[in-house]
């Protein structure tokens, strides 16, 4: 992807993702207040903060199924209200809440976002992707039969598809088995340090954002409340453990966190 | 626009249609089903009628174009509603997918599996009933593109109607093509409609269509600047359906109704 002759475009475009004073209003409800953020390529990012702290609403509008109130998102430095196609063209995702079309197979679904994606040679990338995620045998059977856990496998078999630039998960390994969630998240590390790929993921299990996570980013009503070092962060503000950290920001969430946390 | 994902948007349909008997059924079934009753009725009255009239052409040839319309426009819809049922909006639209290429893919998927059914209608009421178009001559094939015309455009509309208003409006669907029926002079002339009614009538492409099939078949003349002008119409009516689908589109990316599409609402 090229950023053009913008210079914020240019520095916008090392990093996989980059946004900027982000606001989503919805009436008087404010969902996202202002929040500014960048991904890496290479870097994973962990999108943290309580139910309703504003984590889908963010990923619904990089995904641009969702439109700003105001602020710009980039990705690869591409804008995305002014090149949506071609900046979503790099980029994918992963959610629980946004399960695959239950009435085709395995096969069938990669086959079909693979064509959106202008996935190319696609016959061979979906067998890559069959035999990464050990869906093989699973190959014929319908999305809408198969466990959670499979069906997460076939979500991030379809995520991998166009080698993205950017990759969304928002909790991708809630339906995972403990060792399956391990390979997973092997996987995704594994993904990042071979080739340029940035990842935003979100989970609330902060053992997994401990061990996956490079960096992380505290959401609470809608704002960033604290960013950092997963492993370095909960001792930076006298918490035992990220869970800990996590707790006191959810139930403090609208002070200043140096001033609860000191 | 790039043809890989119209291609993608094909591939899904005959995925569905491939795998699902219930999904290929109805492609000639109501055809095949308005075909014999259509062929009966119009048979029974050829033998009472002492004035002549070919009421297999009239009624039924009328009878099954209209079947070919809804058949076009049930089609973009159903193709749309299967995301609805599927609940696949946020892999759709989370894409690089524009939404030109998707509406191309539903429109493209629609017309090949409407001919499947005028390919079955033809077969069926040829032989059966000796329906025949020929009398309509070249214009035929002009008011076949009018009806696919304007089918696309109302499937587009209605696709429109179903992403705005959430899935349980769905069922507004349906009733659509009876709704406008009345208006488009299927089986009378315009003649007989008052006055708001034919001013309606004037905006629906089909009515010409009609009224041009029934001069003709009554060996009256039928002006081909009526029927180019119908056809102009569907155009132009495509195109609006297309602007109307867009501008719903952004509304529903603009108030979180795309994210949150099951909601119906969010409000």
């Amino acid at each position: 992807m090229r950023a053009g002759s913008n210079p914020r475009a240019a520095a916008a475009a090392d990093y996989a993702l980059s946004v900027r004073d982000l606001c989503k209003s919805y009436g008087e409800l404010t969902a996202v207040d202002h929040v500014s953020f960048d991904v890496r390529p290479r870097e994973i990012v962990g999108l943290l903060g309580p139910n309703g702290a504003g984590k889908t609403t963010i990923i619904n509008s990089v995904l641009a199924v969702l439109a700003p109130t105001s602020g710009s998102i980039r990705i690869g430095g591409v804008d995305i209200a002014r090149q949506r196609s071609l900046a979503l063209t790099h980029t994918n995702f992963a959610a629980v809440y946004a399960s695959l079309p239950g009435n085709l197979t395995v096969e069938q679904n990669l086959r079909f976002f693979g064509l959106l994606y202008r996935v190319r040679p696609l016959g061979t990338r979906v067998e890559e992707l069959l035999r990464q995620f050990t869906l093989e045998n699973l190959r014929h059977a319908k999305c809408g039969v198969l466990s959670s856990g499979e069906l997460t496998r076939v979500a991030l078999a379809k995520a991998l598809l166009n080698n993205p630039q950017l990759l969304l998960l928002d909790e991708p390994t809630a339906s995972l088995d403990p060792s399956a969630a391990r390979d997973i998240r092997a996987m995704i590390r594994g993904l990042t340090r071979a080739g340029d790929c940035g990842v935003l993921w979100t989970s609330h299990n902060m053992h997994e954002v401990a061990e996956v996570c490079d960096r992380v980013l505290f959401l609470s009503h809608g704002r960033i409340l604290l960013e950092g070092d997963p492993r370095s962060l909960p001792g930076e503000h006298g918490a035992p453990n990220l869970e800990e950290l996590f707790i006191q920001l959810a139930r403090e969430p609208l002070a200043h966190p140096a001033e609860h946390l000191a | 626009m790039r043809l890989e994902p119209v291609a993608g948007i094909l591939l899904r349909q005959w995925y569905l249609l491939r795998g699902s008997p219930v999904r290929f059924l109805p492609m000639f079934a109501w055809v095949a089903i308005d075909v014999v009753l259509w062929g009966f009725i119009s048979r029974y009255l050829n033998s009472v009628n002492s004035a002549g009239i070919n009421f297999t052409a009239l009624l039924l040839g009328a009878v099954l174009m209209w079947d070919l319309f809804t058949r076009v426009m049930q089609g973009v819809t159903t193709g749309f509603l299967e995301d609805v049922w599927s609940r696949n909006f946020l892999n759709l639209f989370a894409s690089p997918l524009t939404v030109s290429e998707y509406v191309t893919g539903l429109v493209i998927a629609s017309i090949a599996t409407s001919l499947i059914g005028l390919t079955v209608m033809l077969a069926l009421a040829m032989p059966l009933f000796g329906l025949s178009y020929l009398a309509l001559g070249s214009q035929l094939l002009l008011f076949v593109a009018v009806l696919y015309g304007f089918g696309v455009a109302l499937g587009i509309v209605a696709s429109a109607m179903v992403l705005r208003l959430g899935p349980a409006s769905e069922w507004l669907v349906w009733p659509i093509p009876a709704l406008l029926s009345p208006f488009c002079g299927v089986f009378y002339p315009l003649s007989v409609l008052p006055a708001w009614m034919r001013a309606v009538a004037h905006l629906l492409p089909p009515s010409y269509v009609f009224e041009g099939m029934r001069a003709l078949l009554q060996g009256r003349a039928s002006p081909l600047s009526s029927v180019l002008f119908a056809a102009a119409l569907a155009a132009l009516e495509i195109l609006l359906a297309g602007y109307c689908f867009v501008r719903v589109y952004r509304y529903a990316v603009r108030t979180g109704l795309l994210a949150r599409y099951s909601a119906e609402t969010v409000s």
